[in-house]
């Protein structure tokens, strides 16, 4: 009778635990930061500065979350995820929210109990190869040594790749990006195959980049987005809708120099209106302040300011907007209106 | 007069579990085997309950489906077609692969290290303390980086060896030493082959029986019948004498650069070498200090005496001092075989496809069957090292001391 009793109120407490991990908005609050899982360390994407601040393309959406959420976009501890640890890290509540480079794919998005909550880089996979090796074409590559990072999307699509265009070719999986940068400069492997941004931020720290190209076959999609765990709707429309954002603010030509300004009385656009929070109870629907939006956009700008300060043409890094640009521009990004 | 009250025999009360000496022991025991086995099955099932709430039922379905990945080293048929399962194995017998050339290196090195340490010459003596004390010392992931490193920055990519004027060439027309491996020629059979295999065999169960000839007429008669020799011409002469007699069945394939790489003969691929001789020479270390410790532990007077008889020293270490270390060397030794295999899971930090890469990594990354896949890598390890451990004990058994 008595054990009856100890296994009931094991059951209780475990439920009650399974309710208090389900409310990760409440979590954030009473913390008071934001744990954000990021790269190990990726040019331009997501890696300490000189400083040891954290800066980068995936970087900035977790300071916009911290800065919706807690108004503070220093509010965030950063974790780094290899590809490897970064579900782990996610399905066990050791992160909040995922902002990695990570493909939305329908496994990882059904079998693995995640919600992708928007895409914030549409990506494909490329080959890096010395200009030496005279190759021009990826279906070149026949026989060919391929350095990949291990635990990715990466090493399925390469596998696709080769079987459909029926050539062959040794891969020599490696954990991290860069280990897989010494051997390709060694000559240990032929080609380097990851995320074409991935390639180009690799390239971008080489001595001699102009001696390296990157081949014109994209061989998959990529739509990298951020990601939370099942589940947690209301998280996952928070995160969701700081992306939108973003994105938004860029199509309304709302800055981080801007912001405050147009934040401080309502303008003519009403939807610039609902999205500062100057018109319309936006915030308090999912659960936060009414200049939630404001202060995700002032913390490091709107998703063309991001793109241009961490990747765009203007950086190392160099990467066109290309699929990238706003649908008014020839791009993808189109986020639902704010109403 | 009086009477005896003899303890009734045979009828035994309950009562008697608790308040009787004999039985006492057992009820208890029973009771706590009860308790763990209880205890057990509560964290059992609360782990798979609580799984279960958290949408993570354990299934194994996933080891039928088809992998999606490709891996380099294939000691049997797999293709990215084939089922995780397949991968598994391929990766164990990777795993396997490694641990028994690394056992194997390993005992020699440090056979011969421990041998060297208790040398008279004091350079000999110096440079094996050294070995030992260096290799001993550093972390095996450190070597096996080190030495993975090493290989890749300063062995020349196979495009070195290519146009009219190549800055590397092949050793001996036959090895071509890469940073991606070292590639050797492969043997072709060809029809008939399998009688000059057979024939090697049946040389070398020969060489074993002229040894066993040899110690019967040492024993027997006191007459010392050469064996080197025989042996060594037992070993070459036959196998060659049928080889070129069928026409030279068996010939050899020599790696040759095309494409992008060496293609024919065989390719060690310098993440295997890595790990071999990272693991070889940092076990051999701690295998030098177990032969060091045996032989120290057979008493100096087992040396002076056999002198005495007038034996050399040679002798004195492979007739006398060996047999006896072996006792105590034995059981240290199964110990650094289990360390050899355990550690070659570290072969993910050079890509080395073993058990852990293929289905302890990409596997379990592809699938997120973690706790599955993790499961099923204990239970690998564990047979393997059990494996180990009996097989071991067996052999120990045989050497040990036999005491009637």
């Amino acid at each position: 009778m008595k054990k009856s009793v100890f296994l009931g109120a094991l059951t209780v407490s475990s439920l009650l635990a399974g309710a208090a991990a389900a409310a990760t908005l409440d979590d954030v609050k009473a913390r008071g930061t934001l744990n954000c899982g990021v790269v190990t360390g990726l040019a331009g994407f997501g890696a300490p500065d000189a400083n040891g601040r954290w800066e980068g393309f995936d970087v900035s959406y977790c300071r916009a979350v911290a800065a919706a959420v807690l108004g503070d976009p220093e509010a965030v501890e950063f974790i780094p995820t290899t590809g490897k640890t970064r579900f782990t890290a996610l399905a066990s509540g050791e992160i909040d929210v995922l902002a990695r480079n990570t493909t939305w794919t329908f496994s990882r998005d059904t079998d693995l109990k995640f919600d992708f909550i928007g895409v914030n880089y549409y990506d494909g996979q490329g080959f890096l190869v010395p200009k030496g090796l005279g190759v021009t074409s990826a279906k070149d590559l026949d026989g060919a040594t391929v350095c990949i990072q291990t635990g990715t999307t990466t090493e399925l699509n390469l596998a696709d790749f080769f079987r459909a265009n029926n050539i062959s070719y040794e891969p020599v999986p490696i954990e991290t990006n860069a280990e897989a940068i010494q051997q390709y400069l060694a000559g240990a492997c032929d080609t380097y195959t990851t995320d074409a941004s991935g390639l180009a931020a690799t390239r971008a720290t080489f001595e001699a980049p102009g001696d390296h190209v990157v081949l014109p076959e994209i061989i998959s999609k990529e739509p990298l987005g951020p990601l939370v765990r099942h589940g947690d709707n209301e998280w996952g429309d928070i995160a969701r809708w700081t992306l939108n954002a973003l994105i938004t603010a860029e199509e309304l030509g709302i800055t981080s120099a801007n912001v405050a300004d147009m934040a401080g009385t309502p303008g003519t656009n009403p939807e610039i209106n609902r999205l500062l929070g100057t018109e319309g109870e936006l915030g308090a629907m999912i659960g936060l302040e009414s200049d939630w939006a404001k202060n995700a956009i002032a913390a490091s700008g709107n998703y063309g300011e991001i793109f241009e300060k961490n990747i765009g043409e203007n950086t190392p890094i160099g990467i066109a907007r290309g699929l990238n640009a706003q649908w008014t521009n020839g791009g993808l990004l189109y986020a639902p209106p704010f109403r | 007069m009086s009477t005896l009250t003899d303890p009734q025999q045979g009828s035994f009360r309950l009562s008697m579990l608790l308040s009787d000496t004999r039985y006492r022991s057992y009820t208890f025991q029973f009771i706590a085997l009860v308790a763990l086995i209880v205890a057990m099955a509560f964290l059992g099932l609360n782990l798979v309950r609580n799984l279960a709430a958290q949408g993570l039922d354990i299934s194994y379905d996933f080891l039928s489906s088809a992998s999606g990945y490709d891996i380099n080293q294939r000691p049997i048929e797999y293709d990215s077609q084939s089922t995780h399962l397949r991968a598994a194995v391929v990766g164990i017998l990777n795993t396997l692969i490694v641990a028994v050339l690394a056992c194997v290196t390993a005992t020699i090195i440090g056979v011969f290290a421990g041998v060297m340490r208790l040398s008279n010459n004091w350079l000999v003596r110096k440079i094996m303390a050294v070995y030992v004390e260096a290799f001993r010392n550093v972390p095996v992931l450190i070597w096996i980086l080190i030495i993975f490193s090493i290989m890749t920055v300063s062995l020349p990519a196979p495009s070195a060896f290519r146009g009219e004027t190549p800055t590397s060439t092949m050793f001996l027309d036959t090895v071509a030493f890469t940073n991606r491996g070292v590639y050797i020629p492969a043997p072709v059979m060809g029809p008939g082959a399998w009688i000059v295999i057979l024939t090697f065999v049946a040389s070398i169960l020969g060489i074993f029986a002229l040894r066993k000839y040899a110690m019967k007429t040492l024993f027997d008669t006191g007459r010392i019948v050469p064996t080197f020799w025989p042996s060594v011409a037992l070993f070459f002469l036959p196998t060659l004498l049928v080889h070129f007699i069928l026409g030279r069945p068996i010939g050899l394939e020599y790696p040759e650069l095309r494409g992008f790489n060496f293609q024919d003969g065989i390719q060690i691929r310098g993440s295997l070498i890595a790990l071999w001789f990272a693991l070889a020479i940092y076990t051999g270390a701690f295998i030098a200090e177990n032969v060091r410790a045996g032989i120290q532990a057979i008493s100096k007077g087992q040396t002076e005496a056999a002198g005495a008889l007038g034996l050399r020293p040679n002798r004195i270490m492979s007739l006398v001092i060996l047999p006896q270390a072996l006792r105590v060397i034995i059981p240290p030794l199964v110990s650094q075989y289990l360390n050899i295999t355990k550690n070659s899971s570290l072969a993910i930090a050079v890509g080395y496809m073993d058990v852990t890469g293929t289905l302890g990594g990409i596997t379990l990354n592809q699938t997120g069957r973690a706790i599955e896949s993790v499961l099923l890598l204990m239970l690998f390890y564990l047979v393997i090292s059990l494996s180990i451990s009996t097989i071991m004990n067996i052999y120990n058994n045989s050497v040990k001391l036999k005491e009637r």
